[in-house]
């Protein structure tokens, strides 16, 4: 994969270019310490993969994001995950890298940027970066609170719930309640762990207790079933 | 006990290759002093904006040189920075002078 990296420090892009040089399949073409110098190369020249900073000043790299025709993949490099969440609206962000980066991270990126290319040469599955990255099971999950990120561990959540504007979000350990939709969670939550059984509720399927005819419990929450969903909990619940 | 900055990281990233790890090395040495400097020059013209990315350039040092618990009262400081408070400003500057004093012996 041709590569670039756009960071303003010059520490990181040498880190960035150590590491790229262990990995046979990088080709590390350029090195950018503003987006803009990017954008004008980007103009004459296509790459793979785009190692970019978030924070940077003047031209952010969300700026940087936004001006992208046809965008590569593009792995996010960042100290501060905060800025990370805005991005992973796009479904061509592959990754993020919490810096310093260690060789072990930078490889577990690079190894999903290269599922990533199979799945965009391959025409019959769509996979979508986002699939790749939030839908992991082994990921962890973060939402935004008054300007913290708080890390949450996918499989310890039991229940999302619409509330309005909100989403409750119940784990094993404590509720969150966060400004945001059951449609966006339900593009992050990973597919074999979750469904949603009614348009106001997400369950995880391995911590439903019992099953009545048109509701499940779920730790102490009675959740309603809608008829539509009720089959395809049904048939979920063959394969556990 | 207080930490000491190290090359902990430096050395996994060279992995014994001394040649990235002097250019690791030099940019660290070259790359700190200036953004010190831009960090009290936004300080001195009470820049909250400015001090705060020269907070986050500075944090990203800090952590390289294996310093946890400073790069978290960095992190802090920048935060504050964010709601135009100084609170940590100490902090972090004496982080900065532990640096300075270790990058000599490097």
């Amino acid at each position: 994969m041709d590569c670039i990296i756009i960071d303003d420090e010059k520490m990181a892009r040498v880190v960035l270019k150590t590491l790229c040089n262990e990995i046979n399949s990088l080709h590390l073409v350029e090195e950018f310490p503003n987006a803009i110098e990017a954008m004008k190369f980007l103009n004459d020249n296509k790459v793979d993969l785009i190692f970019l900073d978030i924070h940077m000043p003047a031209f952010s790299g969300l700026d940087f994001i936004k001006t992208l025709k046809s965008p590569p993949k593009i792995i996010l490099t960042t100290s501060d995950p905060q800025f990370a969440i805005e991005a992973f609206e796009y479904d061509f962000i592959v990754d993020y890298l919490l810096k310093p980066i260690t060789a072990t991270r930078f490889q577990k990126a690079i190894h999903k940027a290269e599922k990533f290319e199979l799945a965009s040469a391959d025409p019959s599955p769509v996979v979508t970066a986002k699939t790749l990255v939030s839908k992991d099971i082994d990921n962890d999950f973060y939402i935004n609170i008054d300007r913290r990120l708080i890390k949450i561990d996918l499989p310890s959540i039991y229940l999302v719930e619409a509330k309005g504007d909100y989403i409750k979000i119940k784990t094993e350990e404590k509720e969150y309640t966060v400004h945001s939709t059951l449609k966006k969670i339900e593009e992050k939550l990973p597919d074999a762990l979750f469904l949603k059984v009614h348009r106001s509720y997400i369950i995880n399927l391995k911590k439903i207790i019992d099953i009545e005819d048109n509701s499940v419990l779920i730790k102490r929450d009675v959740i309603p079933v809608s008829r539509s969903k009720r089959p395809e909990l049904m048939k979920r619940l063959d394969l556990l | 006990m207080q930490e000491t900055p190290n090359l902990n990281y430096v050395n996994q990233l060279a992995r014994g290759d001394e040649a990235i790890k002097n250019e690791l090395i030099t940019v660290i040495k070259t790359e700190f002093p200036e953004e010190k400097e831009d960090y009290y020059k936004s300080v001195k013209e009470q820049e909250f904006k400015k001090i705060e990315e020269n907070v986050h350039r500075l944090k990203h040092k800090i952590s390289i040189l294996g310093l946890e618990k400073s790069y978290k009262i960095a992190n802090e400081f920048e935060h504050n920075l964010r709601e135009h408070s100084l609170e940590k400003q100490q902090d972090f500057e004496k982080i900065l002078i532990a640096i300075t004093n270790y990058i000599e012996t490097i």
